[in-house]
This record gives C-alpha cells, structure tokens and sequence, in this order.
C-alpha cells in the first residue's frame, strides 16, 4: 500500500503532501524534514529507489523522481512494485508533467507556483489515481475524464473553475 | 531577465485564469517561496495564521471567499502550522449545497482530521446523506471521505451505503465503493466479514477499472488467507492472459503495454496462490510464459511487469523453462545502464538464488560491480544478496566487506541491521575460533552500542560452552584467545559498553584459567575498566563480579592471593556506593576472599558456568504444606485455564493475571466480594512483584542443587525446567532485566536452545577444509585480478557447498550431553509421577537462518526430557524416515498451531541466578521471548493431563504474552516463606 505522496522542492518545502494514514503535523513535518535530508544527498545518476525503514518504519519504501526544482516522492511498502511506482509518477502527467513540463521550461518557481494555486486540482487527480493508499486507477485517459467531468460539472454548479484550460490539453496527450 | 519572469508569471496565472485566488494568495505564496530561512517563512505564516483567524469568522464572508481561506488553511498546515482553529470552518463547508464547496470541504476534513477526531461526528451525518446523492460526484467525494475519516465505531453508520454502492451505474462510484469496503477490511475485519464475497462478485465486472480495482482487496485476502481463494486461480489466469491480448480498452495501455499496473497485480496474486501448489501453479505456466516473452523490456513499466513475472516465477511451483527465462531477465537487467533496473536485477537475483545457485554464478561480476557501486541503495539491496548466498566458503569474504561497509556508514538503524546480520553469518559459518573471536570484536567495537544485548549474551555463551565438539581443547583454544584479544582491546579508549561487558565476563570467567596471564595483570585490567568507565554501573557490576571470580579461583588453586592497592580500593569505593546491585557484589567479594580453600572450591568452581542444575520443578517440596493448608481449610489450587473469566478482587490473584483479566472493558457485573476466610493465601499464588527479592547467599545454592530445589515461584506457574541457582542475582527490578531474566537460566533448556536455534560454528574438520580451500582462494594483490578473485572467494564453491545446515550440529550437540541426558530422564521420570504440568519449550531458530528451505526445527522440551525431545526432533529433521516412537509428529504439529511463529516460548525458571549474577546467557533466540508461562501449578494435580496441556499451555502462552505481560519472576514473599 502507498505510504505517501509528497512533493518538495529543491530547497526543502513541501509543496504537496499527502499521508495515507493518520500523522500529526509534527511527524509530517519531521518525516518531510528527514525524507528531504536523504534526498538531497544523494547523487545525480542513481536509482531512484531507496529504502526507507529508518524514516517511515519497517518494510518502507521510497521512488523519486527529480524534475527541475521539485521532488515527487511516493512511499509505500512491499506490496508495490517499485519500478510500476516510479510509472506511476509519470502516469501523472496530468498533475505533474503538464505543469512540471510545460511551465518549467519557461521559468523555474512557475511550477512550484502553480502547483500551490491548482492545490485542490492536484488532490482531486490524486485521489482519481489513488485512494485509501491503494492504486485505484491507473489509465490516465480514465483519470482525465474523471477530472475534467469534476470540473465541468464544477463550473456548472458554480461560475468558479477550478481546473483550467489545459485540461482539454492533457486529453489529448 | 526580470522582465521575462513577469512574463512567466503571467504565463501562470494565465493557467489558472478565473481561479477564485485572490492576489493576497498569491503573494503568499510568492514571499514564502522567496523566503531566505526558515525563521523568516515562519514569520509570514504566523503573520498569515493571525489574519485568517480574525477573518474567518467574520460574519458573512461570501462562499467564494471561505472556500479560499479553506485552501490557505490546508496550505498553512502543509508548511507545518497549526490550523485547528479552522477546522471546523472545512467542517462546515462539508455542509453546502454546492458542488465546488463540498468537494473543497472534504479535501481540507480528509487532510486535517483523523479517524478519531472529535469533528468526525459532526461529518457522518453528511457523509450519509452524500452516499445517497443524485450527483456521482458528490457520491465520489464522500467515498473518499470516508476512505480516511470512517473509524471502527462509525463504519456500520455508512457500511450499508457503500454496499450498495457497489452496484451503481457509474463504475467510478462502484470503484471507490470497493475502495472504502477495502478500507473497513483494514480497520476492522470483522466488521465487513460477511461482504467478502462482493469482492469475488465484483472481479467479473464489466468495467476493467472497477476489476483492476478489485484486485487490491482481493490481493489482501489471499495474502491472509491463500486456501479459500485457490478456486479463482483459473479466473485470475484467464483474466491476465486476456490482459496481456490487449483485449482491454485501448485507455488502459501505458507505453504500448497493456494495462500493466493490472497485470502486476495480477501476478502477485498468482506468486501468493501458486507458491507451494503444483497444481494451481500448473495453470500459470503459460500466461508468464507468454508474458515473458511478449513484454517489451525497453520501457520501465515494462521492466517493472518482467520483475514481477521473475517474482511470480520465484514463488510458484518450480518450472526450468520459467527459470530460464527469468534468468535471462534477470542477465538483461543487470548488463543495464540504469540503477534502477540493476536493482531489480539483484533484487530478482535474491530471490532466484534460493531456487538455483548457478544462476548467481554468471553474474559474478555484475555483482561485485554493484557493491562497488556508489549508489548506497544498491549497494545496500546487494548486500543483502550477499547475505542470501553465504555459505562456510565465502563467509570470511562477505562479512569483511560487511563490516568494512559499518564502518564507513553512519546511519545508526543501517548500520544496526548490518551488524546484527554479521553476528549472524559469523555465528552460523565461522570457519575458525579464532577468525570468529576477531570478527565479533569488530563489529562491537564499532556498533557495540547498536546491536542487541542478546548478541552479546550469546557470545559468551558461546565461548562458555565452546562450539559443540566434544574435545576441550578446541574450547580452551577459544577461550585462551578470546582472554589474549580483549586484553589487547581493552585499552582502547571508549569501547561499548556491551562490548565491555563481555570482557569482563569472559576475562573473569577464564582470563586464568590457562596460566598465561597472571591473577594481578587482569585484575589490573580490570580495575582499569572500572575505572575509566565508572558512569556505567552494569560494566562495574560485571568487573567486580570478574573480579570475584579471580580471586575465588585463585583461592581455590591454592595460591596466595594478592590484591592489589587499587583493587583494594575499588572494592572499598563499591562498597559504599549508592548503587546497592554494586554494593552487594562488593559485599559478596569481600565475603568469598574470606573463606576458605573448601567453601570456595564449592562456591566457585572453576569453568562451571554452563554446568546443568537439577530442579524440582514440580515443587514436590511442597506438598506437605500445601496439604497441610488444605485441611486448615484453603480453596485449593485452581489452573489457570479454570478460573479464567472469574472476577476475583480478593488478593488471591497477583498482579500480573489481575493485568490480564483488567486489560479492555468488562461489561459484566462484577461478583460480590468473598468472605475473606476464601482469600487466604495459598502458598504458590502469593502476590509477586517486581520487587526486590533476598539475594541468597550464592553458596546456598551451589552446594544443595538437589537436595533443596528452590521453587520456581512465578505467579503464573513453575513451568521452568531447572533453575541456575548458583550465584547472586543483579540489578533486580530493572525493567530491562526482568524480561531476560525470565528467558534464562535453565540450563537444560539452554541446552535445547542451543542445540536447536544456536548454530554453532564448522565442526573441526569442516573447517579445516574450508580453509585450506580458501586460503588458495585468497585474492592477491594484482589490481587487474582482484575483482575476479573477489568474485571466486564470493561464488566460488556456490554449487558445490551447501549451505550447511545446522542439525548436524545439534545432534552432536545433544549426543555429546548423553550422560547428562541419563541423569536428567532419571531425575525427571520422578516429577513425571507427580504428575508435573508439561510445559513446551518451543525453539525455533530465527526464519532467516534457514532460508534455504531445510525443515524447520520446532524442539519443543517439555518438562520430562527434554533431550530426547531434541533429538527425536533432530532424527526427524534429517530423517523422516525415524519419526515413529518420538513424540516429534505431535509437537511439530503443535507448533504449527502456535500462532507466536517464531518466537521461542516458555523456557523460563523466573528466578535467574546466574553463577556469578550477571544473568550472562540469553536463554533462547529471540529477544522479545519475555516467555510467559502459560502452565498452570502444583496443588491440583488432577487438573493437569498431559496430552492437551501441552497445546493449552502454548497457546495461553501465546495469549499472555499478547496481553504484553511480562513475568517479573520475583516472588519476595515466598522467599520469606520458604527462607525465611
């Protein structure tokens, strides 16, 4: 089962996190903290796993991946593969490449921004992928179409959108 | 420059455009992300937490406007803040009508709150109505509320929902549905028990999300409980191999693959159903086949899809052609540039290498380049491939670079793992006593303070009891030079405090026995230690116990003792120290310097450390005050398993049943009092404690070992075997001392555990084999070869050698105790007649020590003989041929209903005296054995019989030690009985 999913940037702030179980915000600070010691000391061109038993507790593992300024980490435990894990940060294309992808190239704390702005978006594609800590759905066409029905219906209800055009540019990736 | 950047940005918002953030936000967000420290983001924070608290009870605050300060709170949180002043604002946003608002609200209760919370009430009631609702989507948002929020007590508020959600049009409902079902599982099985079999229902539904969804729960279930899902194996394989046909959805390929993530999961469900099942396994070979063959290995997901193919094959009933296969695999991602899939590569590798040993073989010297790789993780994973293959060959080569890797690390809880894995490998392969000695220096020395006591404890043993031949030689070899090493290491500064303890018990126990050093040197030695490490009290009470021990033995020889000025005044310093555990041994030292040749010969005989105690434990001794109790009208003694459930407030339960009966709610009415005449206190339930007990006078002990038994008096039983009774116990009433306490001392039950779980180094000729072989072996200086040569010393003999299993040992072990076998059944055939409660010691070896699949050792010693126990048990491992006549069938199959799998239980006279009181020997493997005796007692003898006793006491063992009670073994008021 996933343990987590955090996203920090380069300097060390969470940018989003999310803990599939219950942690006071203390230990999700210190976990953050620790996670992000073990990060940035490790050298370009290794793997991108690593085991994590000394942070999150026994049978803990952990999969980044390192794009521009920000750390996606997902933690989870032996019952996930660490290689379909690794995937699984880029079936996110959606909520992450897209910003990470597109705007990074234009300017570095554009993404960081915009990941904090589209704060309830990320969760709400996040919980599509994932829920109660197990992989849900991973087809990330199925995914866009949950979104995108969330945001219509959601602009619908209320003249607020919350998801923004790209959407319909993600459909067609 | 900046110019662009202002481009940029407007670039982002541009993305964002019509969001319903203010610039407030944004700026928020801007001055923390330009933030230079931590003290300054914490200022913008704190300054940001002060105006949301004043704004957000504001009073009519426009929705669009709430749900904005709902985001910065979950922001502010996330940055680590504290936002529990606008909990219940997301609360409240939960509540609304609007879409947009409800979803935001669940988002920020999901984040903030636990299960347990007290707003979670003020939730259920919404998450309710919401399950009922017409839009899907609000639907999906309170399944996803109650994935996080729903705890044990309120599932069965929305259990029914959700069950028949199960059945909604839109398979997105249906997918978190089981998700939230899924969820309950996990908090509380039984509570959705009976709706397991939606799972099975729903693996057939139409919508291959919904399936693939299913598939986590199930994989769950047959991961508890593989036997009562063998009938879906068809189905699970039809379904892979439609999968892998890409008669999917075109949606779910991923990188031209056909839903991977689904067939992943798809092949762990299969590893857990075939392993051990030739015929469910049967079923799989074509579709892995298949897959193996089809996948492409070009793409991650791919590679990840073929890993777990290799793992399925790994697990399942052997197939040479999957083998094969899987070994070619495995050669692809080890040649591989990336880190990555050279990881799995010697992940798989670790897996495989139980099936074929060859296989490693080829890869030599990708591994070895792994090792040396710079990527710790990998270096990590192939370390633990190292560990996997060790065998008497190569353990010298393996556990140098182990410990070279401690050293170098300094990650405590890595570094703790990889010592203790050291120990392991040592104690299990050492080729020489010497090689041995040297390679447990070193790793206390560097992680002496990490690893755990036990390693020390079983160390000495070790060198106590020597390696298991029967000629003394080898031992005193072993002896004499682990006395020369510590006392070449001694003089290093800062030394472990484990470490320290060890040299002074062995320094003490041997440090004259063979005439090389004299009385003075060591004592020097160790007033020394005393000295420089005078914080640590336990490594002054092991010194002054040395210390004693010298003296006596010198005293005993014949010799003149001569102390020297600063032992003397050691001695004179302890004995009033405010320590009263280093004050008694001071006393006690000061006592046996004064006795004379005789008494001390009995007190402290040389090398008797490992020598075997009888005991009565069936407190035979008692009888006559027990019947004598009886006729004056005591109740009589009621087992254990009888009163259990008996409310009984009087004094006549101790304090550690009182714990287990106390622990959760009783909803029964509580009993009305006794008369008091019913609580007198029969002799062997007398109220025990943690407290401290008399410390006999070692002598005592020593010389009336059968004459006088001394009781076992632990509240739950005499379930020990036999009691070391020859010496003064230490430190009583440290927590820390108790538990390992309880689990030693029993020295015929030392025995056993020896025999069974102590895997003692090659016997004799092994070793010199071994290391004649090796020597050729050894790697030489030319760089260009050294990694070749590496790679022989590590996979060298791989075919050849087994891993040498450790039964041979133990039988020698247990035959070379024949005659104390002899004595031991006579003696024990006596408190069969009195009906003795039979008390299993089950040993297991730790699981990893016999992973190359040998069978699994259960010697389970009950109180008769435990010898022949062992050895049935033994004939029966190598054997199966020999099982008739020994009681082995039964307790293996006992065993395997024990549900404490590997711990070793009951041994445990409670009372630990050890020869000289450092309670040195760990009596069994496992550290957590805070063994519980489940065995009842002595004064109903027609309560007990035998047969189902054995397996009651086992698993009230079990449950005892469930409720965490640890028996403190410490009975004063018997003492006082008794002795006083």
């Amino acid at each position: 089962m996933i343990k987590a999913v955090l996203v920090i940037n380069t300097q060390g702030k969470p940018r989003l996190t999310k803990f599939y179980g219950f942690l006071t915000v203390e230990k999700q600070q210190e976990l953050i903290r620790s996670v992000f010691g073990v990060l940035c000391s490790r050298a370009e061109k290794v793997s991108n796993f690593m085991e994590v038993d000394s942070i999150f507790g026994p049978d803990s593992r952990l999969v980044y991946k390192h794009y521009a300024t920000l750390y996606f980490i997902f933690v989870f435990d032996s019952s996930e593969n660490e290689l379909a894990m690794l995937d699984l940060i880029q079936v996110n294309p959606p909520a992450f490449q897209c910003f990470v992808e597109t705007l990074d190239k234009c300017f570095r704390n554009v993404c960081e921004l915009d990941i904090v702005f589209n704060y309830n978006k990320l969760h709400s594609i996040l919980d599509e992928i994932i829920s109660g800590g197990q992989v849900l759905e991973t087809s990330s066409t199925e995914i866009m179409r949950a979104v995108e029905e969330i945001s219509k219906s959601e602009s619908a209800s209320n003249s607020i959108s919350i998801v923004p055009k790209t959407v319909s540019g993600w459909r067609s990736r | 420059m900046e110019q662009l950047k202002t481009i940029g940005r407007e670039l982002a918002m541009g993305s964002q455009g019509g969001f319903g953030q203010s610039k407030e936000f944004l700026d928020l967000v801007k001055s923390i992300g330009e933030a230079r420290s931590k003290a300054e983001e914490d200022r913008i924070v704190l300054r940001e937490i002060e105006s949301l608290k004043r704004r957000i009870v504001e009073p009519g605050i426009p929705k669009r406007k709430m749900k904005e300060y709902i985001i910065r709170l979950v922001y502010v949180e996330m940055l680590g803040h504290d936002a529990s002043f606008g909990y219940i604002h997301a609360v409240k946003m939960t509540h609304d009508d609007n879409l947009v608002l409800k979803r935001t609200g669940y988002l920020a209760v999901t984040l903030f709150l636990n299960e347990d919370h007290d707003l979670i009430i003020l939730i259920v009631n919404t998450i309710q109505k919401d399950l009922k609702s017409d839009n899907y989507l609000i639907v999906c948002a309170a399944l996803n509320a109650v994935c996080k929020l729903i705890n044990e007590e309120t599932i069965p508020a929305v259990l029914p929902q959700v069950v028949e959600l199960l059945g909604h049009s839109k398979e997105a409902v249906r997918k978190k549905a089981i998700m939230a079902l899924h969820r309950f599982y996990h908090k509380s099985p039984s509570s959705v028990s009976h709706l397991l079999s939606n799972f099975r229902k729903k693996l057939c539904d139409s919508d291959p999300g919904v399936m693939g969804a299913t598939l986590c729960p199930l994989f769950d279930l047959i991961t508890n409980d593989a036997n009562s899902y063998k009938d879906l194996v068809v189905s699970f394989v039809s379904i892979l191999k439609q999968v892998a046909e890409h008669r999917l959805p075109k949606a779910y390929d991923y990188h031209q693959l056909p839903a991977p993530f689904i067939q992943i999961r798809l092949l762990k469900i299969l590893a857990l159903l075939g392993s051990g099942d030739k015929q469910a396994s049967e079923h799989m070979y074509t579709v892995v086949g298949d897959i193996f063959r089809k996948c492409d290995s070009s793409s991650n997901i791919g590679n990840a899809v073929l890993y777990e193919c290799i793992c399925c094959v790994s697990s399942i009933h052997l197939n040479p052609k999957l083998l094969e296969a899987a070994a070619d695999v495995i050669a692809r991602f080890l040649k591989s540039d990336s880190h990555n899939l050279k990881y799995m590569g010697i992940d798989a590798l670790g897996r495989l290498i139980k099936l074929s040993p060859e296989i490693a073989e080829q890869h030599q010297l990708a591994v070895i380049d792994c090792l040396e790789d710079p990527d710790d993780t990998l270096k990590r994973k192939t370390f633990e491939l190292l560990y996997k293959m060790t065998k008497s060959s190569n353990v010298e080569v393996i556990v140098d670079r182990m410990i070279d890797y401690m050293i170098s690390i300094n990650d405590n809880h890595y570094k703790t793992e990889i010592a203790s894995r050291c120990v392991e490998l040592a104690e299990q392969f050492a080729p020489s006593n010497h090689w041995f000695i040297q390679t447990m220096n070193k790793v206390f020395e560097h992680a002496g303070d990490l690893v755990n006591i036990k390693v020390a404890h079983n160390l000495m043993r070790l060198i106590a009891e020597g390696f298991g031949e029967d000629d003394d030689t080898a031992d005193s070899q072993l002896r004499s030079s682990a006395v020369e090493s510590y006392l070449h290491i001694i003089g290093e500064p800062k030394l472990p405090s484990v470490f320290l303890q060890v040299i002074c018990w062995v320094l003490g126990e041997y440090g004259t026995a063979d005439g090389k050093f004299s009385a003075s040197y060591i004592t020097g030695k160790l007033c020394d230690v005393a000295e420089s490490y005078s914080s640590d009290e336990t490594v002054k009470g092991y010194a002054v116990t040395a210390l004693m021990k010298i003296y006596a033995f010198e005293i005993a020889a014949g010799r003149k003792l001569d102390i020297l000025p600063e032992c003397q005044s050691l001695i004179e310093e302890l004995s009033a120290s405010h320590s009263t555990d280093l004050q008694q041994r001071a006393y006690e030292l000061q006592a046996v310097i004064g006795l004379d040749v005789r008494a001390i010969g009995s007190i402290m005989p040389s090398d008797a450390s490992c020598e075997d105690i009888e005991v009565d434990k069936s407190l035979s001794f008692l009888n006559g005050y027990v019947e004598k109790s009886l006729e004056k009208g005591a109740q009589p003694y009621i087992p254990e398993n009888e009163r259990f459930g008996m409310v009984n407030i009087s004094n006549f339960r101790n304090q550690d049943q009182l714990e287990v009966t106390s622990h959760g709610l009783r909803f029964e009415a509580y009993e009305l009092p006794k008369p008091s005449v019913q609580s007198r206190t029969p002799p062997i339930s007398v109220a025990s404690s943690t407290e401290l007990v008399p410390v006999p006078e070692p002598s005592y002990y020593r010389e009336t070992p059968q004459t006088a038994p001394v009781p076992s008096s632990s509240d739950t039983g005499p379930s020990g075997l036999k009691l070391r009774l020859d010496g003064v116990q230490k430190k009583w009433g440290r927590p820390t001392y108790s538990s390992s306490s309880a689990s030693t001392s029993n020295s015929s039950s030392l025995k056993v555990v020896n025999g069974a779980t102590q895997v003692d180094g090659v016997s004799s000729g092994n070793s010199k084999t071994h290391e004649t072989s090796y020597d050729s072996r050894r790697p030489q200086v030319e760089i260009s070869e050294e990694k070749q040569k590496l790679a022989a010393s590590l996979f060298g003999g791989s075919s050849k050698t087994e891993r040498r299993s450790s039964t041979g040992h133990k039988v020698a072990k247990a035959s070379s105790h024949a005659s104390e076998k002899l004595h031991t059944s006579k003696s024990t055939t006596i408190y069969s007649t009195d009906n003795a409660v039979e008390k299993p010691n089950l040993v297991q070896p730790p699981p990893d020590l016999l992973d190359l699949g040998e069978p699994i050792v259960a010697s389970s010693a009950p109180s008769v003989d435990p010898f022949r126990q062992l050895e049935g048990l033994l004939d029966s491992a190598q054997d199966p041929g020999t099982f008739g006549g020994t009681k082995a069938p039964d307790f293996m199959a006992l065993y395997a209903e024990t549900p404490a799998g590997g711990r070793s239980a009951g041994v445990a006279p409670p009372l630990s005296l050890n020869r000289d009181g450092d309670n040195l020997i760990p009596g069994l493997s496992n550290a957590s054995s805070n063994t519980v005796h489940g065995g009842t007692t002595v004064t109903n003898p027609s309560q007990i019989s035998k047969g189902p006793n054995v397996k009651e006491a086992l698993e009230k063992d079990a449950l005892v030690r469930q409720m965490g009670v640890t028996p403190s073994g410490q009975n004063p008021n018997l003492f006082k009985d008794l002795f006083g």
